[in-house]
């Protein structure tokens, strides 16, 4: 057992205690301020490899943002990418963001679900369910559970059987391959159950939008609670997210 | 007679009038004397062209650093009927069981002329993916368990189908196609460069590094654009921090497998300072945003080589007490020993790259053998185990781990010592890609040979894109560890071999 102490001692203590505080360091993308400054507004839509810049007024969608930040490298009196992560919301419109804008991104508290709170607020199991995922939004829900960001401790869990579980959890832009299982699955998610889609891939299309072999039509026919951008998502922007769809945050 | 083909090295660019096009007699008569002498297929694959159907043969010499190409041609028409090379090298099974999906193309005498992904644009589109036509036995003594396409754990889907005889697996057959996308065509739809390299990040977002490093390196062959060697070293430290972050992430996952916490633990977590430095780097935990065409938005510094150093460090005394205590562990040895183990002959047979075929005796590492980047004037070390099982691919990735720190470490002292101004990307409107031209470009990502290769037209635009996985070929190498083992083996040896579902789904 020696060699063994020796390690957990060098181990220590590797949780992040409060989950809603960590910087992440880096030129890290997260929620983009876009200012008031004049461009070239056309050329500006034109670069972004996924269609997500409008123009008048300048708008980034973090639905189908890509965080290449080819925009704020080409333009950056106008965009600058900050490290705000929580950028998850339930509303599709609010991950539009604005000129002028340097407002946090919320969840619309009027569309969640009274059931949600009372019934998944101190235990939420969930199915994940690669649609056609690239592997890392997949890793960085894993990585949700892992000793660093370790969102067992809130009740957030991803089990193995629909049967046992409050809801999906869908990465990847939906395959058509895949769409008839994704369908399965949530059928065997008892009611009522949620749906969440991590990753631009999964809420957009993202860089395979457009392409003839998705399927996304599931996504019409439900209801989404909540969208969590990345790509991938980080760790504590799908954490945080949750949390804050289930519980009700302070401040 | 000897063989004439075209040869090139990795990351050359050839004009398609100088690739000899050949009968298919004589094709199967070169592609036989070549690979009979021992080179192995990094790409097989045909387009469309007119009403033709031209095919082009990438052969690697592992011995010399050539690539050899071959070309053949046959008007397109459903019902063509060519003789079936896999008999011979059984190898290039996956790669005629392609061209057949794609184009109807029947390779008579194939051992199984089976659909290899239900691409949207398959010829047949009568075949369906929820009913592939799996292999049975007729017994009552047998059974089969059939697992997936959605998994257990948070992973990619896929389907498992075991033929067992009690606990024992006879056969396992693995159903792909699932994640497939239309990568390939999407990198002829969507054509702006930024477009294409985003896409090529995210070929399978694990490899990250490793394929958008293959596109960008293919670009800039086309374009006849020099990195230089700061670029390099910047882009290979990338690609050995994304081995070591994938090494400790699979270190952690067979401990899962094997219920040992305090190692999966110990790697799991390792692994994070590893991703979030590369996070630090360039904004992004898998290196998405580094690789661009002739130059970069992230250029390195003094402070991130400081901070790499100490990083490596870190590495080096967390992983190092916990592998010197998982190898001399009994239980674990008893778990991973003779467990999953494929031959030395099987792996050749079917033309398994990187890991897969280093664990078996098979020193095939592009990085030693067709080097690109840095590793042309660095070369680094590559390590071969002969056991071929899931004890010998855990060792390899301890022991790879522990040279790419040093590699690492290394060449971030080089690059203090030497670099130069990186230039920002090149603009798009300046690129002139080589016009009526073929392009390969290999890569050794942490799971074994990237391959991308690239035909161009007359102005230069690509009318042709083809995208090899290592695990293409590296998923046999998991069906055939299953062999007479228990069934409850499965989940450790697919965690020891970790393949990608989308880098063979496209």
């Amino acid at each position: 057992m020696i060699p063994e102490l020796g390690i957990l001692r060098r181990h220590g203590k590797q949780y992040i205690p409060d989950i809603t505080a960590p910087k992440v360091p880096g030129p890290f993308k997260g929620r983009p301020e876009i200012s008031t400054a004049a461009v070239d507004e056309a050329a500006l839509a034109d670069l972004c490899p996924t269609g997500a810049i409008g123009k008048k007024p300048v708008t980034i969608d973090l639905g189908k943002c890509v965080m290449c930040g080819a925009c704020s490298f080409a333009f950056p009196e106008k965009i600058k990418f900050t490290s705000d992560y929580k950028i998850a919301t339930n509303s599709r419109d609010r991950l539009i963001v604005s000129e002028g804008s340097s407002d946090p991104i919320m969840l619309d508290e009027s569309k969640i679900r009274s059931e949600i709170r009372s019934l998944f607020g101190r235990s939420l199991k969930l199915r994940e369910i690669s649609a056609g995922g690239g592997n890392a939004d997949e890793g960085e829900l894993n990585a949700c559970g892992n000793p660093n960001f370790d969102m067992g401790r809130f009740g957030i869990e991803f089990l193995a059987s629909p049967r046992h579980t409050d809801g999906i959890v869908i990465t990847g832009p939906i395959t058509k391959n895949m769409a008839a299982a994704t369908q399965i699955c949530y059928d065997a998610v008892p009611s009522p159950k949620l749906i969440i889609l991590a990753g631009t891939d999964a809420i957009s299309g993202g860089i395979f939008a457009g392409s003839p072999a998705l399927d996304r039509s599931f996504l019409g026919r439900y209801p989404v609670d909540l969208y969590v951008p990345g790509n991938p998502p980080h760790p504590l922007t799908f954490v945080n997210g949750v949390l804050s769809l289930v519980r009700k945050m302070k401040g | 007679m000897t063989a004439v083909s075209a040869v090139i090295r990795n990351q050359g660019v050839i004009p398609l009038t100088r690739i000899p096009v050949v009968s298919y007699p004589e094709f199967i008569r070169v592609v036989d004397e070549l690979m009979t002498g021992g080179l192995h297929c990094v790409n097989y694959f045909a387009w469309a062209e007119g009403d033709m159907l031209k095919f082009i043969i990438c052969l690697a010499n592992d011995s010399d650093g050539t690539i050899h190409l071959l070309m053949h041609k046959s008007p397109k028409r459903t019902g063509l009927q060519l003789d079936a090379l896999s008999l011979q090298h059984y190898q290039l099974h996956i790669f005629e069981r392609e061209i057949s999906e794609n184009f109807g193309v029947d390779f008579t005498g194939h051992p199984w002329p089976k659909p290899v992904r239900y691409a949207w644009n398959r010829a047949d589109q009568s075949k369906l993916i929820n009913n592939y036509p799996f292999y049975k036995i007729d017994s009552d003594e047998l059974h089969e368990v059939g697992v997936g396409p959605i998994h257990a754990g948070v992973i990619e889907p896929g389907h498992f189908r075991f033929l067992c005889n009690g606990e024992t697996v006879l056969h396992l057959e693995i159903q792909l196609g699932w994640q497939h996308r239309g990568v390939e065509s999407l990198f002829l739809t969507k054509p702006g460069l930024l477009q294409r390299t985003i896409l090529s990040e995210s070929i399978a977002s694990d490899t990250s590094v490793g394929h958008s490093l293959a596109f960008v390196s293919l670009l800039e062959s086309l374009a006849g654009i020099n990195p230089g060697e700061t670029l390099e070293m910047e882009r290979t430290l990338a690609l050995e921090l994304e081995r070591i972050a994938m090494h400790l992430g699979d270190l952690s996952n067979v401990n899962i497998g094997m219920a040992y916490q305090l190692a999966s633990a110990v790697f799991g977590t390792l692994r994070t300072p590893v991703i979030n430095y590369t996070q630090t780097w360039c904004g992004n935990r898998f290196g998405k945003g580094l690789n661009r065409v002739g130059g970069s938005h992230y250029p390195f510094n003094d402070e991130l080589a400081a901070k790499l150093l100490d990083l490596m460090n870190k590495v080096e005394e967390t992983a190092k007490p916990m592998a010197d205590r998982l190898f001399g562990l009994p239980s674990f040895l008893m778990r991973s020993e003779s467990i999953g183990r494929v031959t030395e002959a099987q792996t050749r047979l079917i033309g398994a790259v990187g890991m897969a075929a280093r664990n078996a005796g098979v020193a095939r590492d592009i990085r030693v053998t067709h080097p690109f980047a840095s590793y042309r004037n660095h070369p680094i070390e590559s390590q071969t185990l002969t056991q071929g099982d899931v004890w010998a691919r855990m060792m390899l990735r301890n022991l790879e781990l522990n040279d790419s720190v040093y590699y690492v470490r290394d060449l971030t002292r080089t690059w203090m010592d030497t670099h130069e101004p990186v230039s920002v990307p090149a603009e798009e409107k300046k690129l002139q890609l080589a016009a009526d031209s073929f392009a390969v470009s290999l890569v050794e990502g942490w799971r074994g040979e990237v391959c991308h290769c690239a035909v161009t037209g007359s102005n230069g635009a690509i009318v042709h894109y083809k995208v090899k996985d290592p695990s293409l070929h590296n998923w046999m190498a998991l069906a055939l560890s299953l062999r007479n083992l228990e069934i409850s083996d499965f989940p450790i040896n697919n965690k020891s071999y970790n393949l990608s579902y989308c880098g063979f789904d496209l």
